[in-house]
C-alpha cells in the first residue's frame, strides 16, 4: 500500500494539476455568475462543450498531418483558444439574454431561472445532438467525435517518477494566465468594479449608476470565456468530445466552485486544483471508481467545518 | 451482444427500414396445395430500432442464404418473413403470436437479442417452433430447459476465458493488469477474465473508472506503475477508445486487448490510429475482414453483392442459422416438429463456425474469434484456439 503510494504519488500528482486546472477554468463561470445573480447556471456546462467542439472544428479545418512544434504550435494553440473563447463568450451571452433575462425583467424568483437553466442545459444538448454535430462534422451526434493531434506528448522534464508533457505544461500555464487575467480584470478595472458593486448591493449599484444588464453580460461573457479556454485545452489533452462532455465536469466544476467557497474566484481556483489533486490521489488506495466518492466526500466534510467554502468569503463581501 | 451498444446505430435505422420496406413488399403469393410446396422461416429482431445495427447484417445473411436456395428451384422453397420486434421483449411477444397463428411460420431465426428471447421462449417451446438465434449471448438462455430454442453463436461465459487463455497462449504473461468501466457488461467481461489469469497462475491488478469519466491519468499512473505484460478492458468503444490513447501517452506499451463491446471502428478513430496498432479484441462473432481466404471469402463477395455493404456483426452466423434450416428442409422435413428433429442432429460446415448443436441448444463449436487493429483496420486473425498475434 505505502509502496503503491510512493510509486504514483507524483505522476498522480501532475495528472490532478492537469485536471484540476480544467475544473477550475469552469469553475470561474459557475461562481461569477453565482456571485452577481444568485444563479446556478447549469447551461454553463453546455457553454464548455460548445468550446470544445469549436476546437474540433478548426483543428478539422486546419488538418495537421504531424503535430505542431516551436512557433507553429503556439500559433495553432493560440487559434483554438481565442476562437473557442469568443464562441463560448458570445454563446454565453446569447444563453443569458434568451433564457435568464426575460425572467429577472419580470422579476421572476430564483427557482424559476434555476429551472430555465436546467432547461437551457438540456435544450443546447439536444440542439447539438440532433442538430449542430451532425451538419458540422457529418456523423451521428451522439457518437464520440475525435480530433487530430496538434500537440506531440514529449516529456519535457521528469519530477521522481513523474513525467512531465508539453501539453500537460500548456494546460496548467494557459489555466494560470487566464485566471490571473481574470483576477485583475474583477479587482483592477472599473468594469470589475462594476461587477463586484452588483455582487454586493444590486440596488445601491444601480443609484451610482452601474447598468446591471450591462454588468450581467459581461459577467456570463467573461465565464464564458473561461468555460471556453478550457473547452479548447481539454479537447488539446484528450482530442475527443462528445454532446454529453460538459455533463459530469460541469457537475465536477461546481463542485469546485462550492468546495472553494462560491462566488469567491480565487475559491473556484483552489476548489478546481484540490478536486483534481484529491481524486487523484483517493484513486491510490481505493481504485479509480472511486473518484467521484473521495470527491464528493471531501466537499461534505468540508462544508460541515467551513459552509461557506475553503475561502469562504465572497465576491459580495470583497473589497470594493 | 448483452444489450448496450446503442449509440452508433441512429444512422443505420433509417437506412434499414427503407430496406426492411423493400424486402416485405416482395414474397407472399405462395399458394399451397396438396404436396407442400413452400415454406415459412421467421426473422425476428430489431430491424428499424437504435439496435438494427447488429440485427441487419445478421438479416441480409440469412435471406441471402434462403435467395441462394430457392435460386436452385427445390422442391419446397423458403420464404422469409421478417418480425421488426425493436429488441423490445413486449414486441416480440406480440409478434411471435401473429406468427405462430396467422403465418404459420415453421422456424424461427431469432430473436436476435437475449431479453426478447427469453420473453418468448415459452411461447415457441408450447408451439413447438424451432428457433436458432444468430446473435444472443446471455448464458442464462440455455438453462430453461427448452428443446427448441438453439444459437449459433458462443455466450457472454465463454468470451471472458476465450480472452485471457488467448493472451496467455500468444504472450505468456507474468503479469496482467485488468481494467472496465463501472456497467455489468464491463464489470462481467473483467471479472472473468481476471479469474482466468488466476486459475493459470498470471499475477493480475485491477482498476476501475466511471463509464462517464474523461481522464484516466490514475488509472494510466496505475498501470504504469504495475508494468503489466498484458492489458485487458471490460467495456465500450468509446471508453476503450479513450483509455488506449492515454495509456499509450502515458507510455505504456504492453499489448492491449478488449472484448466485442469494443470490437468496432470507433475504437481506432477514438484512441488514434497509432495508438490503436495492434490492440486485439475478442468476439463470439466471426466477421470476414478485407483479407480472408476460402469459404469466408465466398461468403464476404457474394454478402457484398447481396446486401451492398461489407459484412458485418453476426452476418455469418445468421448466414448459418438459415443454412441449418435449409439442411433440414432439403431432407425433406417441412413440419416444425421435424424441422426441431432434424436440428437435433444437424452437422455442417458453416461459415462461422462448424455447426452442430447440444442437447440444451447451445452450439458445439463455442469459439471465440480474435481480431486485431493492423494499420487501422481492424483484421480477422481467426479462432482463438488457432490465432496468431502479428507483431
Amino acid at each position: 500500500m505505502l509502496d503503491d503510494f510512493l510509486n504514483q504519488f507524483l505522476p498522480s500528482t501532475v495528472g490532478g494539476l492537469v485536471f484540476g486546472s480544467i475544473y477550475a477554468l469552469v469553475a470561474l463561470g459557475y461562481t461569477m455568475v453565482y456571485g452577481v445573480l444568485r444563479l446556478i447556471n447549469f447551461a454553463h456546462s453546455e457553454i464548455f462543450m460548445i468550446g470544445t467542439f469549436t476546437s474540433l472544428v478548426v483543428i478539422t479545418a486546419i488538418a495537421p498531418t504531424a503535430p505542431f512544434t516551436g512557433l507553429a504550435m503556439v500559433g495553432v494553440l493560440l487559434l483554438i483558444i481565442v476562437l473557442s473563447a469568443a464562441v463560448s463568450g458570445g454563446a454565453a451571452v446569447l444563453l443569458e439574454l434568451v433564457a435568464y433575462r426575460p425572467l429577472r425583467r419580470k422579476g421572476a424568483t430564483r427557482l424559476t431561472a434555476l429551472i430555465s437553466a436546467i432547461g437551457a442545459s438540456l435544450f443546447l444538448q439536444e440542439l447539438f445532438a440532433l442538430v449542430i454535430i451532425p451538419w458540422l462534422t457529418g456523423k451521428p451526434g451522439r457518437n464520440q467525435q475525435s480530433s487530430l493531434r496538434i500537440v506531440d506528448r514529449d516529456t519535457v522534464f521528469t519530477i521522481g517518477n513523474a513525467q512531465v508533457r508539453t501539453d500537460h505544461i500548456i494546460v496548467i500555464v494557459a489555466a494560470v494566465i487566464m485566471m490571473i487575467a481574470l483576477d485583475r480584470v474583477v479587482n483592477r478595472t472599473k468594469i470589475g468594479r462594476g461587477i463586484r458593486a452588483t455582487a454586493q448591493d444590486p440596488e445601491a449599484a444601480v443609484l451610482m449608476g452601474v447598468s446591471i444588464d450591462n454588468i450581467v453580460r459581461i459577467t456570463f461573457l467573461l465565464g464564458g470565456t473561461m468555460a471556453g479556454v478550457a473547452g479548447a485545452l481539454y479537447l488539446m489533452e484528450f482530442e475527443n468530445t462528445v454532446f454529453n462532455v460538459g455533463f459530469v465536469l460541469g457537475i465536477k466544476a461546481f463542485t469546485a466552485a462550492v468546495l472553494g467557497g462560491i462566488g469567491n474566484l480565487r475559491g473556484a481556483l483552489l476548489g478546481g486544483v484540490v478536486l483534481g489533486l484529491i481524486e487523484n490521489w483517493g484513486a491510490i488506495f481505493l481504485g479509480s471508481e472511486w473518484k467521484d466518492v473521495i470527491a464528493f466526500t471531501v466537499l461534505v466534510v468540508v462544508l460541515m467545518f467551513r459552509p461557506t467554502g475553503i475561502l469562504g468569503e465572497s465576491l459580495q463581501k470583497a473589497r470594493a | 451482444m448483452s444489450g448496450a451498444r446503442l449509440g452508433r446505430v441512429l444512422v443505420l435505422a433509417a437506412a434499414s427500414s427503407l430496406v426492411l420496406a423493400a424486402c416485405a413488399g416482395g414474397g407472399g403469393g405462395s399458394a399451397s396445395g396438396g404436396d407442400v410446396t413452400s415454406v415459412k422461416i421467421g426473422f425476428m429482431g430489431d430491424l428499424t430500432g437504435e439496435s438494427s445495427a447488429i440485427v441487419i447484417p445478421p438479416r441480409n445473411g440469412a435471406k441471402m442464404a434462403f435467395d441462394e436456395y430457392n435460386a436452385k428451384n427445390p422442391k419446397v422453397k423458403i420464404e422469409m418473413l421478417p418480425y421488426d420486434s425493436q429488441g423490445k421483449p413486449d414486441q416480440a411477444t406480440s409478434l411471435i403470436t401473429k406468427a405462430v397463428g396467422q403465418d404459420k411460420i415453421v422456424g424461427l431465426i431469432g430473436p436476435a437479442f437475449s431479453g426478447e428471447s427469453k420473453a418468448i421462449g415459452g411461447v415457441l417451446e408450447e408451439n413447438k417452433i424451432p428457433s436458432i438465434s444468430p446473435s444472443a449471448t446471455n448464458p442464462g438462455l440455455a438453462s430453461n430447459g427448452w428443446t427448441y430454442w438453439h444459437r449459433v453463436v458462443a455466450n457472454d461465459n465463454d468470451q471472458g476465458p476465450g480472452i485471457a487463455e488467448f493472451l496467455i497462449t500468444a504472450k505468456s504473461p507474468k503479469k496482467a493488469f485488468v481494467i472496465s468501466d463501472d456497467q455489468e457488461y464491463s464489470v462481467g467481461l473483467a471479472e472473468a477474465v481476471t479469474k482466468t489469469f488466476k486459475d493459470k497462475g498470471v499475477t493480475v491488478e485491477n482498476d476501475k473508472f466511471s463509464k462517464d469519466a474523461s481522464d484516466y491519468s490514475s488509472t494510466v499512473t496505475k498501470v504504469a506503475a504495475a508494468n503489466p505484460d498484458v492489458i485487458v478492458y471490460g467495456g465500450y468503444y468509446a471508453q476503450a477508445g479513450r483509455l488506449l490513447k492515454q495509456l499509450r501517452d502515458g507510455g505504456v506499451k504492453a499489448t492491449f486487448a478488449s472484448g466485442d463491446g469494443s470490437l468496432d471502428a470507433q475504437l481506432v478513430t477514438g484512441a488514434g490510429t497509432q495508438a490503436a496498432e495492434g490492440a486485439v479484441l475478442a468476439c463470439p462473432c466471426n466477421i470476414p475482414s478485407g483479407d480472408v481466404t476460402g469459404t469466408l471469402k465466398t461468403f464476404a463477395d457474394n454478402y457484398k453483392k447481396s446486401a451492398s455493404a461489407d459484412p458485418a456483426i453476426y452476418a455469418t452466423e445468421g448466414y448459418d442459422a438459415a443454412t441449418a434450416f435449409i439442411k433440414a428442409v432439403e431432407a425433406g422435413n417441412t413440419t416444425s416438429e421435424k424441422i426441431n428433429e432434424y436440428l437435433k442432429t444437424v452437422n455442417f460446415e458453416g461459415v462461422s463456425k462448424p455447426i452442430k448443436f447440444k442437447s440444451n441448444g447451445e452450439p458445439e463449436n463455442n469459439s471465440i474469434f480474435v481480431y486485431q487493429v493492423k494499420d487501422g483496420v481492424l483484421k480477422l486473425l481467426g479462432p482463438s484456439a488457432e490465432a496468431k498475434l502479428e507483431g
